[in-house]
């Protein structure tokens, strides 16, 4: 029930891009129309690991597989005998995102098509399939960095161990002598045991 | 107070990691990945001036490729959809690779180098009529003449461009060649009216203007297709196929001249078939095992000039340079295959005959596709590529196997698992570390990469060593239950054993069961099933598997089951049923050697006991009123509950043999209902707690049965593709029925929505997948199902004086008040395949393993599904409409899985992991850890890093003793002085 109310804006927004948008181009042919339009992929920048990048290998899907076209040279694909309706273009293309695009291709104005991209609910005015974004599958490992080493466990114990040893008996040296001598005769009477007794041939005798 | 605050910092830290996140060089360390093709059904070779020497290939699986024609590995590999069968394969101007797919509707021209697709041309017409294709290879227009869909048409090879098309549907020929004369611009074009009228028709090759068109009677009729022998006869078989009729049409006059096959062999010998070959001037005939080549005289009569008795394959004709015109054929003999090229015009010499040993499980030999090449001493070379029984590719040069491809691994029919046995004493314990050194040297460079402080050599290293590590690949079980073996089951009937740990091939068999014979003419595998799991009882036995087959595809055909040892690959027993199967259960009991009994129900409704032992008798005896089952009916849109009832009486059958009866039935109406998805909950699922905690602290009882069943239906005119049909018209019901008692205990309608519907069932909870069309986009749904009647289990006193229900039987026939709970998401990504993780114990959470239509694969953990107000304000769930998919959960990363067909789990010994394979096309196994390996180090864990702090705290600890140590001198130094001072003034 919640899917209904969720798409009603949509529905809206949809019928107003049927007004506004812009038409690709498409043919009759017999018994159905060709859809066609380019798929663009700009470089982003920063290529990342894994990415094949080759446009040879995109798949353009028509209807979740009802028919699978490949990208021409120049970026183009085309989908021949689509008959009158709505569908649906995906682009499988290893590396980027693309929003599935609702086509709907118009019975009554033969060779009108609109576009709308169905994952942020934008029309399209030209039927340019773009990436929404690039997919990174791997993560990236950080560079070294001596923080990295120090939040690592080994570290945390190796810092925590040198404040111990190192800061500690400054802080003991800062504290009162006699507050001090409270301590270890509280300690004494724990049974608490220090650092050297614990240490082999290191018993106290004072 | 700083070790807590540590604590956190350190919770934190391991908290940032994504859960299933994998770093780029950990690619191959858990996972592999294998590419193929699939079944040969055509191949040009590609071996004149060009560098690489390259084979182009289509097969069943619809895929293009080219192969390195020296080690047999794909150069490029395109998959074209699932109902775009390619029907002709062909190279043009040298440089594009030309396909003819869909019935003749799309011909599309890729580059040779790269595969990139050059253009695609699409062919409308109004009829149906075979799809062939001809690239002439003389003269210098670069057309292609194709035919499909009715239409003969003209396309230019150099941009696809249709320069002529003309529709033949109106002269009613069936066409069934096309031939271009040499050096004329006119194409002959013949075919069948009707069945018993032969036409052809002369077509101008510029602009396809019918130039003549003639027809003649053929008294008896035709029975299947006209082969070409020259560019001006054709042969076929008459009706009765007892008859050859040779057909010899030269400027309109049309000649036939009949000969029975009884000239050639006497009077005795099976039915005929003229094997469609590409030989000038001579065809093949096959008589069952018998083949004859028989060639057309000068005059226009039929002679034999070769019987081959073995089971033999021919290649097309070769056109060798001297204009003379070679074929291969390979002949079998135990064991062995014969290779042999011969002449067309003068067969009894030979150009080339070769033995080679071929291993048995590959079977007969299907198709063989030959090769020329010269050889330093200007004599012709040959190269056969044969397509094997078991859809594997071989290539042989100079009587030697060259490179070998299992390409029957891309049509998996059926998974399971095997384990591997268990080390035993002697055999030597795992030597992976060879000394110290050498262990400390790799963690040191493990060390050195985690850092990133390695260089390029020494990452190299390191990836050598993670793959090269031997204790992944060893052929006994391990302690974490990772490795184990793959059964598999292709559809040409062949059973292989894959090694979980790099996806080797242990055994493979081809079972006799399924191989055709004359009683099962074509046997088709269906499911494999874990037929001996030895465990407590009968640990020196070995597993085995149990194989149900039919013998061909109709379901009222006897079926075909077979046991194979799954440690030895050898087959143990095979039985040829005589019943059918329709069904068959595992059912939950074994006997004291550890053999699940299986109950198969044939077409009859009757059940089929096996084991067909006394023991297994006695212990079905014993439950026969608890088994209970369910059958669903697509067609008549229906769904029935049935137990068994007593012992057949029939003569025909024996004490093995049950009727049954019908318990229950669920009838959808057919006029608006068509049922699309059923499933399950998997048997083998370990649910480990009963309750769950919800956000405000409140308890919920999961309905946890393994009777329940999702159904998922459509309106019958929603039942086609998307776009088919308008919102309002499609609606999709989704139902939770109990299949012992066929109660509904759930029902729900989405409207404006249809198929396809994919979904998977675990403990309580259903997920499914489906079209919105108002949205216009994919959703998913989930339903889960809590039991109302424990939900007032929550007060402790209660509990701990017993006065609670929670350890009452829970049966299907108790009617227990269930809430279901249910909440969409829009999802962005069609689906293929879905399945969930498994896990020993059941206690990792769950991921769901979702199949996109890209073929990769991903995780999505299943969110918090309550939709209580309380969880919302809690932020537990994001407030978002649509799933979202984190790039790095793609379990396959950046390989995909072309032609995805299923993804199987399998739960691992330890708790945290999971074991994934997916199948398709291609295959792709790996573990993943759903909840991180909580139970375990990670394989990246830096041993060298624990041991230098080690050594760094003991250093520290020796220091500061000394430190102490000294410093204690000095203190007893000062007490000493201070009571020498002490003593000196007399103090004391």
């Amino acid at each position: 029930m919640a899917g209904i109310q969720r798409c009603k804006p949509f529905i809206v927004v949809l019928l107003l891009q049927i007004f506004i948008s812009a038409l690709s181009l498409s043919s009759v042919n017999g018994d159905g129309y060709t859809i066609n339009g380019p798929v663009k992929i700009q470089s982003f920048g920063t290529k990342g690991f894994g990415h094949p990048g080759k446009l040879s290998n995109v798949k353009v899907i028509l209807n979740g597989g009802q028919s699978v076209t490949f990208l021409r040279p120049d970026g183009y694909f085309s989908f021949h005998n689509v008959p009158a309706g709505t569908h649906l273009i995906e682009v499988d293309a290893i590396g980027y995102f693309f929003s599935p695009v609702r086509i709907d291709v118009s019975a009554r104005n033969p060779g009108q098509i609109q576009a709308a991209l169905t994952e942020n609910r934008k029309g399209l005015t030209e039927l340019v399939l773009e990436p929404l974004r690039e997919e990174q599958y791997y993560e990236i490992r950080e560079p070294f960095s001596i923080i990295s080493v120090v939040k690592s466990p080994m570290g945390l114990m190796v810092g925590f161990m040198l404040i111990v040893v190192f800061l500690m008996p400054k802080l003991m040296e800062n504290m009162d002598p006699e507050e001090m001598r409270q301590a270890q005769e509280q300690m004494r009477n724990q049974g608490v045991p220090s650092l050297a007794s614990l240490l082999p041939g290191a018993a106290r005798s004072n | 107070m700083a070790i807590r605050a540590f604590f956190l910092v350190l919770l934190f830290c391991s908290s940032l990691i994504p859960s299933f996140a994998l770093y780029e060089d950990q690619v191959g360390l858990m996972d592999w990945h294998q590419q193929y093709i699939g079944k040969v059904k055509d191949a040009v070779f590609h071996t004149q001036k060009a560098g690489r020497k390259r084979v182009i290939v289509s097969t069943e699986e619809n895929v293009v490729a080219s192969l390195d024609l020296r080690h047999g590995q794909i150069f490029w590999r395109r998959v074209l959809g699932p109902n775009d069968a390619i029907d002709g394969i062909d190279i043009a101007l040298g440089k594009f690779v030309i396909t003819l797919s869909s019935r003749g509707g799309i011909l599309r021209a890729w580059n040779l180098p790269d595969g990139q697709m050059v253009w695609e041309t699409s062919i409308q017409g109004s009829g149906a009529s075979k799809s062939v294709f001809l690239i002439p290879k003389v003269g210098g227009d670069n057309l292609i003449f194709g035919l499909g869909k009715g239409c003969l048409y003209a396309v230019s090879a150099i941009d696809g461009e249709v320069l002529w098309k003309r529709d033949m549907t109106a002269e009613s020929l069936e066409i069934q060649q096309i031939i271009q004369a040499v050096d004329s611009d006119v194409l002959h074009v013949s075919g069948i009216i009707g069945s018993n009228q032969f036409g052809t028709c002369k077509v101008d090759a510029k602009n396809g203007e019918l130039l003549m068109h003639n027809t003649a009677d053929i008294p008896g009729g035709l029975y299947g297709e006209v082969i070409p022998v020259s560019s001006n006869t054709l042969v076929a078989l008459d009706s009765t196929r007892t008859t050859l009729i040779s057909i010899l049409f030269s400027d309109g006059e049309i000649i036939l001249e009949h000969t029975p096959i009884s000239n050639f062999v006497g009077d005795s010998y099976g039915i005929a078939v003229i094997s469609p070959t590409k030989l000038t001037g001579t065809f093949a005939l096959k008589i069952e095992t018998l083949v004859l080549f028989v060639r057309l005289t000068s005059e226009g009569r039929l002679e034999v000039v070769d019987k081959i008795k073995q089971p033999t394959a021919t290649s097309d004709m070769l056109a060798l340079s001297e204009g003379q015109q070679a074929v291969g054929i390979v002949q079998h003999e135990d064991g062995m295959i014969h290779f042999s090229v011969k002449l067309v015009h003068d067969w009894g010499n030979s150009l080339l005959e070769e033995s080679i040993v071929m291993d048995h499980q590959r079977g007969l030999s299907d198709k063989v596709f030959i090769n020329n090449y010269i050889r330093t001493d200007r004599s012709h070379g040959f190269r056969a590529l044969i397509v094997m029984e078991d859809h594997s590719l071989i290539l042989v040069q100079q009587g030697e196997i060259v490179w070998r491809r299992e390409d029957g691994l891309a049509s998996v029919i059926d998974v399971t698992t095997s384990e591997l046995p268990v080390e035993k004493d002697g055999v030597s314990v795992s030597k992976v570390e060879h000394s110290l050194f050498e262990w400390l040297k790799g963690h040191l460079l493990k060390l050195k990469g985690s850092l990133m402080l390695a260089s390029t050599e020494d990452l190299v290293a390191i990836q050598d060593l993670r793959l090269k590590s031997s204790e992944k690949n060893k052929l006994t079980r391990d302690h974490n239950g990772f490795r184990k073996l793959l059964i598999v089951l292709t559809r040409a009937g062949k059973l292989y054993a894959l090694h979980t740990g790099d996806g080797r091939i242990i055994w493979s068999l081809l079972l006799p069961s399924l191989r055709k014979t004359e009683a099962c003419e074509c046997p088709t595998g269906l499911n494999l099933y874990q037929w001996q799991v030895p465990h407590h009882h009968a640990m020196d036995e070995n597993p085995s598997v149990l194989i149900v087959g039919r013998c061909s595809s109709s379901s009222d055909s006897p079926g075909v089951s077979s046991f194979v040892d799954t440690y030895t690959g050898k087959e143990l027993n095979s039985l040829h049923l005589l019943h059918s199967v329709a069904q068959v259960i595992q059912l939950p009991f074994t006997d004291s050697t550890e053999q699940r009994l299986h109950l198969i129900i044939d077409t009859d409704k009757r059940g089929h006991l096996y084991p067909r032992t006394p023991e297994a008798r006695e212990i079905f005896q014993r439950e026969f009123s608890n088994i209970y089952w369910y059958s669903v009916d697509t067609d008549s849109s229906v769904i029935r509950g049935h137990m068994l009832k007593s012992n057949c009486i029939s003569k025909a059958t024996n004490e093995y043999c049950f009727t049954t009866r019908d318990l229950w039935s669920v009838v959808f109406p057919s006029e608006s209902e068509k049922i699309i998805a059923t499933v399950t909950r998997k048997v083998n699922e370990v649910v480990h707690t009963q309750a769950k905690v919800i956000a405000d602290q409140d308890v919920m009882y999961k309905y946890i049965s393994k009777n329940l069943l999702f159904v998922a239906t459509v309106a019958p005119k929603a039942s086609g593709e998307i776009g088919s049909v308008m919102p309002e018209e499609a609606w999709l019901v989704v139902y939770i029925i109990d299949t012992i008692t066929g109660r509904i205990l759930q029902r729900m309608t989405h409207h404006g929505s249809q198929g396809p519907v994919h979904a998977v069932f675990s403990e309580n909870w259903v997920v499914y997948h489906y079209f919105n069309l108002r949205a216009h986009r994919y959703e998913i749904s989930v339903i889960e199902i809590y039991d109302q009647s424990r939900a007032d289990n929550k007060d402790v006193l209660k509990l701990v004086l017993g006065k609670h229900n929670l350890t009452s039987p829970i049966s299907s026939y108790s009617h227990p008040e269930v809430v279901a709970k249910s909440q969409s998401y829009f999802f962005s990504h069609s689906v293929k395949a879905m399945a969930v993780t498994l896990t020993a114990k059941g206690i990792t959470s769950k991921h769901i393993l979702i199949g996109t239509i890209g073929d990769q694969r991903y995780l999505d953990p299943r969110r918090s599904l309550n939709p209580s107000q309380a969880e919302k304000e809690e932020g537990v769930i994001p407030l978002t409409d649509s799933l979202p998919i984190v790039p790095q959960s793609y379990v396959t990363h950046a390989f995909k899985v072309e032609g995805l067909r299923g993804i199987v789990t399998i739960p691992a010994k330890l708790e945290s992991t999971t074991l994934v394979f997916a199948h398709g096309v291609d295959l792709y196994f790996t573990r993943i850890a759903p909840s991180r390996t909580y139970d375990s180090l990670t394989e990246d864990f830096s041993y060298a890093l624990l041991l230098i702090t080690i050594v760094a705290l003991v250093a520290a600890i020796f220091v500061t003793w000394i430190l102490s140590e000294k410093k204690e001198l000095r203190d007893k130094w000062s007490v000493h002085l201070v009571w020498k001072w002490a003593f000196r003034t007399g103090n004391v």
